[in-house]
């Protein structure tokens, strides 16, 4: 499943040599392009359904384990398979990739807003492999079981990400798209010293008559879990614990990103095009808590509990600056790319707890903000689409003359300020109940701030939406079939979570409890 | 080993210096005729082939030949089959190249068989003497072949900076050595009576100590001994503080010869370096690891070296808009990360060195290659002829992003391999200066990713002045394709270079 959007990358590199000896016409190459995309990803889809049905929630531990030899030099190995937490991600990972898929697609014929210069309409081809090498990447660190392989699959990420940015982005999409790589690739250098590290110290196996260590992070977990890497040397002056733990953590941390590491993210989610955005949002930041949870707690639960009140801090300032930030945005998508930074501080929050409610409640949001702020950026898509701006202060009683996407906006943006019945309330609720028990104060700072995020929403909807109609939009569209294909099931999902999280709850609270076990 | 019974180990060797008199008569023969490039590649591939067959055919062993010169041993052998690859590349590049005239064609042929003599005797020396002179060698060939287009201002230049530098650099190398030769009485390196059995025995070292007034003073003069050596060293493999030639000549010699001076002597300089502190100052356990003889700091001496040709490096090529200029600071970084692995001082350290080089030479060539391709056309190497490379020569602009992706370390390109296995080493090593080195390491291949993305945005990300679409000849298009394949999919199995190298150093690979 992993490897099915490569093959769709390779499928379309085929049809660039088609194209390039000349036998087929390029708006028909083009077409292919997108189909053999759009079948890639739709098939990823129905596997990852597939796999969840036949995923067992009682099972705590990895389940559709896949193992072969790679380097055995070093032992690095392919080794992949999924457990609760990773379930939940691969699940979203290839709904919105989808919707993202579908999002790239050019607007529907015949409309008179089709834009030679559009993103859909350059280069099709590359824009289409990088989406699914994208993919790949994404789906990879999910399922990756082996430290080697999860930084491979976590790098791989990078550079279709770069491209994306940087060629089909806004206005100042090459500045965005570098601060991007370098940012990330900071972060991930040091984590990959911190591998090594691990690797080093931690537990040997007898391969081929030879005593070599492992790479794997289950086996390394054990490790961690008994105690083996309090025995490592110090490292620069500190117990090799805490030293791996902070190295991997700003890794994490850039990619959540955790205040003071988030400056890249408003100008890569504002000059991306809004799949990308999408992806971005909807993906790509919750790899950030993925790896906190998959090798800071797991593997180092000594030093994690060292380190949670920093990291608890932290998730507060996230989510109390971001929204007092959101508050002061002119930019409809600089808005959103905040609060995204907002949300990203509950599960920081509710993770550091260390109790049953607040870690479920990080992996709901997680998976809740993974369907809202994709929504939310789809709209703020589609604005700019029709308008060439997203400037808030420049439009006005938009309500009037397109109802539907009024009513669409509103549904998103109440998701994400926490309505309850929609499923925003329910990750956020459970975060505040599971973090109040150890840190009241910034529990109650972060409720407190609740009022803020309803605040530039609701703010934002009054500037846009109501009030009179500014006369230069009298003739904007409604949304189209496009938009409503990507901007219904979204909106479905928000509202069949808000009201049955449980099916999210089942998946990831066996895993999750085995995890917070050393932890209590 | 006497030196009859030598010369079977010495065939490699005698073929080169057969075929740099060869080369010269053949173009003597074929001025005339119309097909002399034709003829004269074949010529010097013939001879290549011939080499590499002499050096299959030489029977493996781990003893010093020549009455200790020389030391025939597989890491030898190693670095044969790496500067044979390194000067097939360059063969087959510089016919199409257009810095090459076709009437001189013949002389830059033979002069590179001279120089892949020198770089073959660098290898295997371990002797102070050969050392200095193999190193010479190499580098008087060198000169020449910068300063090789004698028209052009900047070439002129360029062999100039490059003979006062490396005059200067020698002479300190040789400062060096009288140094050691006044320690120790002997110019061997390794084997009975040399440098490092010397330092292994407690009798002899006392002895120096005393002769030298006192245990200070003695270590004092060793550590001056050996940071002068280094000059000469350094001096090749371009690192900080003799690095001050690099950026010139890279610019003012031939393209296709800065593409081999960039991985070839620079390996070879490695060669020596690996060699000498390993029969110097280090003694091999029965395990097959190393435990350090006297109580000479090297690897501390290194370790400063490379943080800081990394860190100048990087820094200084963010700053540079000659595409080859750029090129060559990094090459001084990339100086800088293998210097870690030799930092490490441990067979895993040395073994990541020779990984690194192996794919060292094929993304650094394959970058150099685009940029032939590119000032072929464009006539012009900045960043800005390059704009608009992505769509004007789709398969050059996609192999040099491979390239630049592969030199940054970015996985799933073949070049982190290298880095990661070289942090690998300096980590396992441990302590407070190793992981600080590795820090410094890491932090620089992100540094090094700021200016490898400049030459990628202007690719990609902005419009080309010129749309043209350009050729690129079918032999660059091909060797372009043969080096990015390795670069892109030696992730998935590289366990090849990890046998070669255990085999070349150390007999196992470690971890």
């Amino acid at each position: 499943m992993t490897f099915l959007p490569l093959i769709g990358a390779a499928l379309i590199l085929c049809v660039v040599g088609l194209r390039a000896s000349g036998l087929v016409p390029k708006a028909m190459a083009d077409q292919i392009h997108r189909v053999i995309a759009l079948a890639a990803s739709s098939a990823v889809l129905v596997l990852a359904f597939v796999l969840w049905r036949g995923f067992d929630p009682d099972n705590p531990g990895v389940q559709f384990v896949q193992h072969a030899r790679w380097i055995t030099a070093y032992n690095i190995e392919y080794f992949v398979g999924v457990d609760g937490i990773s379930i939940t991600l691969i699940m979203l990972t290839a709904l919105i990739s989808f919707i993202a898929t579908i999002a790239s697609m050019p607007w529907w014929p015949g409309n008179a807003h089709l834009d030679e210069h559009h993103f859909t309409q350059r280069g099709v081809a590359g824009y289409m492999a990088m989406l699914l090498i994208l993919q790949t990447g994404m789906m990879g660190v999910f399922v990756a079981l082996d430290m080697f392989l999860f930084y491979v699959f976590w790098e791989v990420m990078l550079l279709p990400m770069y491209f994306l940015i940087g060629i089909w982005g806004g206005s100042r999409k090459e500045y965005a798209a570098i601060k991007f790589f370098l940012y990330t690739l900071a972060g991930s250098v040091l984590m990959l010293l911190a591998i090594i590290g691990l690797y080093f110290n931690g537990p040997q196996e007898v391969v081929d008559g030879r005593l070599v260590h492992s790479f794997n992070i289950l086996k390394m977990a054990q490790w961690g879990r008994a105690g083996g890497y309090l025995a490592a040397p110090l490292v620069l002056g500190f117990t090799f614990v805490r030293a791996a733990w902070i190295a991997l953590f700003i890794g994490f941390a850039i990619k959540i990103p955790m205040f003071p590491f988030h400056t890249w993210l408003p100008d890569a989610h504002v000059e991306a095009p809004t799949p990308i955005s999408v992806i971005l949002a909807g993906i790509l930041l919750k790899m950030g808590i993925y790896g906190i949870l998959r090798v800071n707690f797991a593997i180092l639960p000594q030093a994690t509990k060292w380190a949670a009140p920093a990291m608890a801090t932290f998730g507060a300032i996230n989510i109390v600056y971001a929204a007092f930030v959101c508050l002061a945005q002119k930019d409809l998508k600089r808005m959103i790319a905040y609060s995204s930074v907002s949300h990203m501080g509950f599960c920081l929050l509710g993770m550091s707890a260390f109790t049953q409610q607040g870690i479920d409640g990080a992996v709901l949001n997680l998976w809740t903000h993974g369907l809202i702020s994709p929504m939310l950026f789809l709209i703020a898509g589609v604005i700019y689409d029709r308008a060439h701006h997203r400037n808030i202060e420049g439009f006005g009683g938009l309500a009037q003359q397109v109802p539907e996407y009024a009513g669409l906006m509103g549904l998103a943006f109440f998701a994400s300020l926490g309505l309850p019945g929609l499923c925003g309330f329910v990750s956020e609720f459970t975060v505040f109940l599971g973090s109040l028990v150890r840190w009241q104060t910034l529990t109650i700072l972060s409720a407190v701030s609740v009022i803020v995020t309803a605040a530039y929403y609701l703010w934002a909807i009054q500037r846009m939406m109501l009030g009179k109609l500014n006369p230069q939009y009298s003739t904007l569209p409604d949304v189209n079939w496009r938009e409503r294909l990507t901007l219904y099931p979204l909106g479905a999902l928000i509202i069949v979570f808000g009201f049955y999280p449980q099916a999210i709850f089942t998946l990831i609270e066996g895993s999750l409890r085995n995890l917070l076990l050393p932890l209590q | 080993m006497n030196n009859i019974h030598s010369l079977r180990f010495f065939w490699p060797e005698s073929v080169l210096t057969v075929a740099v008199l060869a080369m010269l008569v053949q173009d003597l023969l074929v001025r005339r005729s119309p097909r002399r490039v034709g003829l004269l590649t074949i010529g010097a591939l013939f001879w290549l082939a011939l080499t590499a067959l002499a050096t299959w055919r030489t029977p493996w062993g781990n003893f010093p030949i020549f009455g200790g010169l020389l030391v025939h041993d597989p890491l030898r052998i190693f670095f044969a089959w790496l500067f044979l690859a390194a000067a097939l590349l360059t063969v087959v590049i510089v016919p199409r190249s257009k810095e090459i005239s076709s009437a001189r064609l013949g002389e830059f042929f033979a002069l590179l068989f001279a120089l892949l003599l020198g770089m073959y005797l660098m290898a295997s020396a371990a002797d102070l003497l050969l050392i200095y002179l193999s190193i010479e060698t190499v580098s008087l060939v060198s000169y020449v072949l910068t300063g090789f287009q004698r028209g052009r201002r900047r070439a002129n230049e360029a062999a100039l900076k490059y003979v006062i530098y490396g005059g200067v650099a020698s002479g300190i190398m040789l400062y060096g050595i009288s140094i050691l030769y006044g320690l120790f009485g002997t110019t061997r390196v390794a084997g009975e009576g040399g440098i490092g059995a010397q330092l292994a025995d407690v009798t002899s070292r006392l002895f120096l100590a005393h002769a030298f007034g006192g245990q200070p003073a003695a270590q004092l003069a060793l550590v001056v001994a050996v940071v002068f050596l280094l000059a000469g060293v350094g001096y090749k493999i371009a690192a900080v503080p003799f690095h001050m030639w690099s950026p010139d000549v890279y610019e003012g010699a031939p393209t296709p010869f800065t593409a081999f001076l960039s991985v070839g002597p620079k390996a070879a300089g490695f060669a020596v370096a690996i060699r000498f502190f390993f029969a110097a100052f280090e003694r091999q356990l029965p395990g097959g690891g190393y435990a350090q003889v006297g109580d000479l700091p090297w690897p501390a001496i290194i370790g400063i070296i490379s943080a800081i040709s990394m860190t100048l490096g990087n820094l200084t090529a963010i700053v540079q808009s000659n595409v080859k200029r750029l090129l060559a600071y990094s090459s001084i970084a990339h100086a800088g990360y293998l210097l870690m692995g030799l930092a490490a001082a441990s067979t895993a350290g040395v073994q990541s060195i020779l990984i690194y080089l192996i794919i060292y030479v094929l993304m650094n060539v394959g970058a150099f290659l685009v940029v032939i391709a590119v000032s072929r056309e464009t006539g012009g190497e900045d960043i800005k002829d390059f704009r608009g490379l992505g769509t004007r020569a789709p398969i050059a602009a996609l192999a040099l992003v491979i390239f630049l992706f592969s030199l940054t370390g970015i996985p799933p390109f073949a070049g982190f391999i290298g880095k990661y296995l070289i942090f690998a080493a300096v980590v396992q090593r441990g302590g407070f200066w190793n992981v600080l080195l590795a820090v410094i390491g890491v932090l620089n291949s992100a540094i090094s990713l700021f200016y490898y993305a400049r030459l990628i945005k202007a690719m990609y990300l902005e419009e080309a002045i010129d749309q043209r679409p350009f050729r690129v000849p079918a032999v660059y298009t091909g060797v372009l394709v043969a080096l990015a394949v390795p670069n892109s999919f030696l992730i998935f199995y590289w366990t090849p270079l990890v046998r070669w190298a255990a085999a070349a150093f150390g007999g196992s690979p470690s971890s």
